[in-house]
């Protein structure tokens, strides 16, 4: 698990580690975001961390630039150990970060932002002048270059995170730390930004690269560490592994859950998609031409690592893309052309289709409403639930405890607000609700995240009975395990494309595995 | 219109320009960090009484600035802890300072001195003295800069000329200095600071506490330089009209000046002429009086220019991964 200064590349035996984590633990009330970290970083290496969102790797990079303070453990730098408790501390020891949302004054210019916070004096001109000729010389050192006048907010995405850059190094950083830092950038920029790295690192600083992209792992970084589930589960030199084997360890491997199932009997198709693509409000290609087909009574499971372009899917078919988005292609529902901008989720419920969102809790509920009325959202307006001008909550309460007793909500009572049910039990609540009107097309995202296994196991069976009763399942979950289980087909989502697709029996999750990082179906 | 009744109406418009010139910076200096400060209103007003009443019990125009300057102070800093300690809404707390200013004067008037919420007439020392500016007698000789100088730039109280004065020092700490640069990146992205390892409630703090002294100033003013006295609500919307000026301003302390003797020059006319008459047709003086506020409206409506109020305005800095 831990690594030995021998094992890493490009660090002589005997340097101390840069950084060098042992028994972080943090916990945000009941959710462990850390448990027991351990982690050391050679001097002058890059070091990737990966994992999916939600793994806990922001988090334990904010603990160590001092936005959070840990729980328990120690943090030690050039084998020191030193107290973090805030940023300055972390400015201090001589670590830099590059948030993935930057933290830019877009209306200062360049070498205002630069010296923001590490000013010279009281007055700026000597600042300003002095950081105005550091910048020259970062720039030519290290190809970082950017105009020191130019207003932040005119700047493009890439130069914008030179300037982050800039600040850090600025601040005499000897240990920069990049959160996702590819997630904006066109692929040229990736390409400089990765230049720009290797030249830090041949001038010796330390670099820790957060990202859930392997092909950036494997082309960069010199070791790499593996979380999953607040949990460090493996470090490895970059060299001694392969994206196979670090997308099964990201993804992991639980207990095998069983589902009995016949075999599918596929009827009609009932979604198909042809060259569906989005571009988002950053100008960023999310989708890049999606070809898929669901039919009656089957189950097509989607599988990746998240961030690859299926909330974007789900969202786009649920009938709420995210604003600002160009989505061009073509789909149809049952024959019928669907469209696919200016519709709404209302819409998309009337032409049959029903949603279990991926964040239950943002999208599925209103966490603060009573569970009879999170069970007639987006059939609110249909005639059996109305009377007159009203709505007739009687008719609502007797379908919610009709429900309840059906799915087995605990406690089964309908005052209840959604957020006093356990996450299993909220699921059920929303399951309940989309199952319960006989949808054409079911999108079911992420079904059992935060679930407990036996309400995973009820929700599982429910999804089987309502295939073999002739509904087109489109299953998006991030565990690998959940969609082999589940899916009658298998299809691999990367980088918002669909990689290929694969019939479960015939498939291997290593197999899976290298799709899913990227590598093309052969 | 002859000359001297032009000089009249600039004289005039100096004088109250004053306070809308010092409220405005006021709200300058805290909305560029960030916070909405719709309370100006309410600090002027306990800063006119609380300077009144300190002025006429001790008899020192001096010690009541003092005064006034410390009431709006204790609001400034209610209105910081509610905003920025406590992450509450900040026009919430701005009404509520309005509000409580608005009675908590009346109440003490009454109860302190009984003469109907109003404070004795200041005489003598316990009201600002005018200045005359070295020279004016002078020069007044000299054809039309002579009287501009002796009779509208000189003979005011010395709070004006702060006031005055106050616009290119506040453009300076903002624009020179390490301080407003601080200060500037919080009202658009804490983070930004907050990253830098600067804290981003002590920023926030000190802009609202100099807000609070600036509105001190502001009221202190209206009772003791442009009054003899406060007399009830005698702030009459100032505040508000100041925060009209500052997005009319864009936030920017020299046109903050542009736009706060705008109002002040068209208080004076309707001052000077209660009803103006085009021939045909009189304007009422309802409607001179008015003019003011329908500007405000017009402004705050959106009418007039673009205005980029600071990004992050009127949030609560809460930190975020």
């Amino acid at each position: 698990m831990g690594l030995t200064a021998t094992a890493a590349a490009g660090a002589p035996a005997a340097a101390p580690f840069a950084i060098e984590l042992r028994g972080i633990s943090k916990a945000f009330g009941p959710v462990q975001a850390n448990r027991d970290i351990a982690l050391a970083v050679p001097r002058g290496t890059i070091h990737g961390i990966v994992g999916e969102n939600g793994a806990g790797k922001s988090t334990l990079m904010s603990i160590l630039y001092g936005f959070y303070r840990p729980d328990a453990g120690t943090i030690l730098i050039d084998g020191r150990a030193v107290a973090i408790r805030d940023s300055q501390a972390a400015i201090r020891a001589g670590i830099g970060m590059v948030f993935q949302h930057f933290k830019l004054v877009p209306n200062f210019t360049v070498l205002e932002n630069v010296i923001l916070g590490a000013e010279d004096g009281a007055l700026l001109a000597p600042s300003l002048s002095r950081a105005r000729s550091e910048l020259r010389r970062l720039a030519a050192e290290y190809r970082l270059d950017v105009d020191p006048d130019a207003v932040v907010g005119d700047l493009s995405v890439g130069h914008q995170q030179r300037v982050e850059i800039l600040k850090a190094l600025h601040r005499h950083a000897r240990v920069l730390i990049l959160d996702e830092p590819t997630g904006v950038l066109t692929p040229a920029e990736a390409d400089h930004l990765f230049r720009i790295l290797r030249g830090l690192r041949e001038q010796g600083t330390t670099v820790v690269l957060i990202t859930h992209k392997l092909r950036e792992i494997m082309e960069i970084t010199d070791n790499v560490s593996v979380m999953r589930r607040g949990e460090m589960v493996a470090t490895r030199p970059t060299a001694a592994t392969t994206p196979e084997s670090l997308a099964e360890l990201m993804v992991g491997r639980k207990v095998l859950l069983r589902v009995d199932k016949a075999p599918a009997r596929p009827g009609p198709p009932v979604l198909e998609l042809s060259g569906l693509r989005m571009v988002d409000a950053d100008g960023v290609e999310r989708l890049r031409g999606i070809d898929l087909t669901v039919r009656a009574g089957e189950i097509l499971g989607v599988a990746g690592v998240s961030g690859n372009g299926q909330t974007q899917l789900m969202e786009i078919l649920g009938g709420y893309a995210e604003p600002g988005a160009t989505v061009t292609g073509r789909a149809a529902l049952k024959g019928a052309a669907l469209p696919l901008a200016g519709a709404d989720a209302a819409q998309r419920r009337r032409a049959g289709i029903g949603n279990i969102p991926e964040d239950r809790q943002a999208e599925g509920l209103v966490m603060d409403f009573a569970a009879w009325e999170n069970m007639v959202f987006g059939h609110h307006r249909d005639p059996e639930y109305q009377s007159g001008p009203v709505m007739d909550h009687a008719a609502i309460r007797a379908r919610t405890a009709r429900l309840m007793a059906q799915f087995d909500v605990r406690p089964p009572l309908g005052d209840l607000a959604a957020r006093n049910f356990s996450g299993g039990n909220q699921q059920k609540i929303v399951v309940a609700r989309e199952i319960e009107e006989n949808p054409a097309l079911l999108l079911v995202g992420q079904p059992t995240r935060g679930v407990d296994i036996g309400a995973i196991e009820f929700i599982h069976r429910r999804l089987i009975e309502l295939r073999d009763a002739g509904c087109a399942i489109l299953l998006v979950s991030v565990e690998l395990d959940e969609i082999m289980a589940l899916s009658d087909r298998i299809a691999v989502m990367f980088d918002g494309r669909i990689m290929g697709e694969r019939m479960p029996d015939a498939a291997t999750a290593g197999e899976l595995g290298l799709m899913m990082a990227g590598a093309a179906a052969s | 219109m002859d000359y001297a009744t032009v000089l009249q109406i600039l004289d005039s418009a100096m004088r109250l320009t004053a306070p809308l010139l010092l409220a405005c910076l006021a709200g300058l200096w805290s909305e560029r960090a960030g916070v909405f400060d719709i309370g100006l209103e309410g600090k002027m007003l306990i800063a006119a009484f609380a300077a009144a009443a300190v002025a006429a019990v001790t008899g020192s125009v001096w010690v009541g600035l003092a005064a006034g300057i410390g009431a709006s102070l204790a609001l400034a800093a209610v209105h910081a802890l509610a905003s920025i300690t406590f992450r509450g809404n900040q026009l919430i707390s701005g009404v509520a300072i309005n509000f409580l200013a608005s009675g908590l004067t009346v109440l003490l008037g009454q109860s302190w001195f009984g003469l109907g919420g109003r404070t004795p007439s200041l005489e003598g020392a316990a009201r600002a003295a005018p200045i005359t500016l070295p020279g004016a007698e002078g020069v007044r000789g000299v054809p039309v800069i002579g009287p501009l100088y002796a009779d509208v730039l000189s003979g005011h109280t010395p709070l004006v000329y702060l006031a005055l004065a106050l616009v290119p020092a506040t453009w300076w700490v903002l624009f020179r200095t390490r301080f407003g640069l601080r200060l500037r990146a919080v009202g658009e992205n804490p983070a930004s600071v907050d990253t830098a390892g600067v804290s981003v409630v002590r920023l926030r703090w000190a802009a609202v506490l100099i807000a609070g002294v600036l509105c001190g100033l502001a009221g202190a003013y209206l009772a003791t330089g442009l009054s003899a006295g406060f007399v009830k609500e005698m702030t009459a919307g100032r505040g508000y009209i100041a925060l009209a000026a500052l997005i009319f301003a864009n936030w920017r302390p020299w046109r903050a000046l542009g736009a706060t003797f705008l109002f002040g020059l068209m208080e004076a006319v309707a001052n000077r002429f209660p009803s103006l008459d085009l021939g045909p047709v009189t304007v009422p003086s309802m409607f001179m009086t008015a003019l003011p506020y329908i500007l405000t409206v017009i402004i705050l409506a959106g009418f007039i220019g673009r205005a980029t109020p600071p990004r992050a305005g009127g949030e609560p800095y809460v930190k975020e991964r």
